[in-house]
């Protein structure tokens, strides 16, 4: 790097790039085949159907998967010098904080209906839900059967991934292996059970009481968390096995590590709020 | 590998469409921006002009459908807010002068600072698009107003119009929150050797303050309004009362969003006045560090007074009184910037360009709109303003006054050091006196239509609101003149081509912007600058 534009900073000026461009252009195909594909009462025929919007996020799907592949190139070409990783640590905790707010906005409107469902000025919600929470008539899960299973199985899953953390620290890439496959199935499980149980709810989402709007909104972005922390996950396994992370240089994997506990606390939130403290009449088997 | 050949050999001048399109420059990026916001203001403010020239006399002028007129006044709250106020501020000179006050190199993230912007686009055209697709039955676009309350914001508008509305501010969200992580982390970690937070331009403290309301407040939003889009779409009850859900949590959590959204949108234009009055005054700030932590105190005091736009959905008496007392809490570090601004004036050797008549017109404007802001935060009084004039006018002297001049004047303020062009001194003060008579013309009777009882959103009104409305509406039509002498002055330096001096405002502008070229190069300070232990703000 002899030339006149030397650069005496460790900072990473990024080459130019078309994934911006290419992803907000997604994102508008997608927003648009979803209006559409929602509103196929108006938009009849091939509009109305989801065509459009996969095209859109199958656009996003590839921006997400080219822009990841340049910064995984990047950090093995060297770009990522110590205060660059800084950034990055940075920009992982305030996209955390971010998503915390996210929550914030779902939990606002469980304590809104669960702290006061019999307000009598709000009588048509009064009537809804009968002056209680769980309103009436909503048989809710009993925590302490598959929920408490799932919270066992997020907090090993914090400690597999504490243990591959540790390893990847002394330099134990095989353990680094384990621990992670260990994570990532213990996600999966997780989902599993997930789905079984909104399968075997009593109280519907689609056209639902605010009992189930609150329930599956909240455990379903939860869900939805869990699926993109394993897929993180998976990623940084599948990165462990191409001989990527060093011992002092692994941040893509810290990254991966923290929202995976991010979405380990939400549960215990949702645990502790949604199924344990607004338990009712749990369903019969 | 192809990688390694690139590595060490950046593309260091892109050139084409390529340098915009796919830029990774926050220079370049922050001129889209600017562009953008430009183009956006002219579409917002063509709207304007479309509502007054329809309140202009009683009587339905050249609106055949009602609802087309609330769909002008929701376009127009929309546009100006997201897509001209905050990408001119925070995505234009945000970007442009971050960095270079700093003594940065670029962003921290250069290529997430592109889809920050890039996304802004996508948003704007669903926006658009909303206009063309049906509303409330039978009518197109959507007319629930900026604040999209439910339930006219669900079973009051079924059709497409408002999901596309929805989705762009989803959209438009996501683009500022990742631009606020970009603009914390540039500010927290990549400030020159030397530099402490405490030495830090006023203009970066506000930006940092604002990127950190963007962050934690924006994502309150696309809850609530993703919760919008369920009850539309997939039948959920978040704001059905049948349901047992409660239409007064969507005030609840948009205004939570809301209320720091209003900082957001001047917080800049307090660092920007902090700068040009500074430069202008040959003085430093007064009270530097009490600017700063005021700016801070407004942020944090900003996401617990959110309730002072509901005292009428019958919150407790006791609620209102907490909500009276915190906002006018934020009076004080208000109060401390406008009368350190005064003092910084106070003795200096002023000089009235016009960068500096736009500052001293928003401290002016802003003043006025802040005393009416401490009425209305009375609960008691709010019984009788709620959703009149008397707010509207409120709003446009703190925004369209406030952070509008402020825009201006960091327009003409940093136009020589952005594009390297001196601008014609007599047009901008043409363009600031036309703009300072037309603005008050427009907002200053609202005052007297509100406190007459006048309701906001309608397209029609009384016989006797008849005077104020049409000097309100010439009022309108001189300051949408003035957006055409600031287009002109933009063409006239353009087309002289007068070259500006790396530092043309003198010894008062010393900052480090002001020691690169004018325009800098395209990649600045590879050797990093170093802030000597005696330096002045």
């Amino acid at each position: 790097m002899a030339d006149a534009h030397a650069k005496n900073h460790d900072y990473h000026l990024v080459d130019p790039s078309p994934w911006p461009f290419v992803g907000s252009l997604g994102a508008f195909v997608m927003a648009v085949g979803a209006v559409f594909y929602m509103h196929n009462e108006v938009e009849t025929g091939i509009w109305g159907s989801p065509w459009l919007f996969y095209i859109g996020f199958a656009i996003v799907l590839y921006t997400m998967y080219g822009w990841w592949a340049d910064v995984v190139r990047e950090a093995e070409n060297g770009d990522h010098t110590p205060v660059v990783q800084l950034h990055h640590r940075y920009g992982m905790i305030m996209f955390i904080a971010s998503e915390v707010m996210f929550f914030v906005a779902w939990f606002w409107a469980y304590f809104d209906v669960s702290l006061f469902p019999d307000q009598a000025q709000q009588f048509l919600r009064v009537e809804a839900t009968g002056g209680e929470w769980p309103p009436v008539g909503i048989a809710t899960f009993n925590p302490w059967d598959i929920p408490l299973i799932n919270t066992l199985i997020l907090l090993t899953s914090g400690t597999t991934a504490t243990w591959a953390h540790h390893a990847l620290l002394e330099g134990d890439r095989k353990s680094v292996k384990t621990g992670l496959i260990l994570t990532v199935i213990l996600g999966a499980v997780f989902s599993m059970f997930q789905v079984y149980e909104y399968m075997h709810a009593t109280f519907p989402f689609l056209d639902s009481n605010i009992y189930g709007s609150t329930f599956y909104m909240a455990t379903g972005f939860h869900g939805f968390h869990v699926l993109i922390g394993t897929i993180f996950l998976a990623v940084c396994l599948l990165r462990v096995y191409k001989g990527h992370f060093t011992e002092k240089h692994h941040f893509g994997f810290e990254a991966a590590a923290w929202y995976w506990h991010f979405v380990d606390v939400v549960w215990l939130f949702l645990f502790a709020a949604i199924y344990v403290w607004g338990a009712g009449t749990p369903a019969a088997h | 590998m192809a990688g390694q050949a690139a590595h060490g050999e950046h593309e260091d001048h892109p050139t084409g469409w390529r340098r915009y399109v796919y830029s990774t420059n926050h220079k370049d990026i922050g001129t889209m921006y600017l562009i953008f916001a430009i183009v956006a203001g002219i579409v917002g403010g063509a709207l304007s002009v479309g509502m007054r020239m329809e309140l202009q006399e009683p009587g339905m002028q050249i609106f055949s459908n009602p609802h087309t007129f609330n769909v002008f006044t929701t376009a127009h709250g929309l546009i100006m807010i997201f897509f001209m106020v905050m990408p001119a501020m925070i995505g234009g000179y945000g970007n442009w002068f971050v960095p270079l006050m700093i003594g940065a190199p670029d962003m921290a993230f250069p290529r997430m600072n592109n889809i920050s912007f890039w996304l802004l686009p996508s948003a704007f055209a669903l926006l658009i698009l909303s206009l063309f697709f049906e509303g409330p039955a039978g009518n197109y676009g959507v007319g629930g107003g900026w604040t999209v309350y439910a339930p006219l914001s669900t079973s009051g508008q079924p059709g497409p119009a408002m999901d596309f509305a929805i989705l762009a501010l989803h959209i438009a969200g996501a683009s500022s929150i990742l631009g606020a992580i970009n603009f914390i982390t540039t500010i927290l970690n990549m400030r020159a050797p030397g530099m402490t937070l405490h030495k830090m331009p006023l203009f970066v403290w506000s930006v940092l303050v604002t990127a950190f309301l963007l962050l934690l407040s924006l994502p309150v939003l696309a809850g609530g309004i993703t919760m919008l889009l369920t009850d539309r779409n997939f039948g959920t009850s978040f704001f059905d009362p049948a349901g047992g859900g409660d239409p007064i949590l969507f005030q609840h959590l948009f205004w939570f969003f809301g209320h720091p959204e209003v900082y957001i949108l001047i917080l800049p234009g307090f660092g920007i006045v902090s700068q040009v009055i500074s430069t202008f005054s040959r003085k430093p700030v007064f009270g530097y560090l009490g600017m700063a932590y005021a700016m801070v105190a407004i942020g944090v005091v900003g996401f617990v007074v959110w309730a002072h736009h509901m005292y009428t959905v019958g919150l407790d008496v006791d609620t209102q009184a907490y909500f009276v007392a915190a906002t006018m809490v934020i009076a004080v570090p208000t109060g401390v910037k406008i009368f350190s601004w005064i003092a910084t004036m106070w003795g200096g050797s002023l000089e009235f360009r016009a960068p500096m008549l736009f500052a001293i017109g928003f401290i002016f404007l802003f003043t006025l709109g802040g005393v009416t802001g401490v009425v209305l935060s009375n609960a008691g009084v709010d019984r009788s303003y709620h959703d009149t004039y008397y707010v509207v006018a409120h709003f446009h002297y703190v925004l369209s006054l406030g952070a509008v001049f402020a825009i201006f004047s960091a327009w003409y303020y940093w136009f020589p050091k952005m594009f390297g062009y001196m601008y014609s001194e007599t047009i901008a003060k043409v363009h600031f006196w036309m703009m300072f008579i037309g603005v008050n013309m427009l907002f200053m009777p609202m005052h007297f239509l509100g406190r007459a009882g006048m309701p906001r959103r309608y397209v029609d009104y009384p016989e006797a609101f008849a005077g104020w409305n049409m000097v309100a509406s010439y009022g309108s039509y001189l300051s949408a003149f003035s957006v055409f002498i600031f287009l002109g002055c933009v063409a006239h330096a353009f087309a002289k081509k007068e070259k500006a001096s790396a530092n043309p405002w003198g010894e008062g502008a010393n900052t480090l912007e002001w020691t690169l070229s004018s325009p800098p190069p395209f990649h600045q300070f590879s050797d990093l600058p170093r802030i000597e232990e005696d330096a002045s703000h």
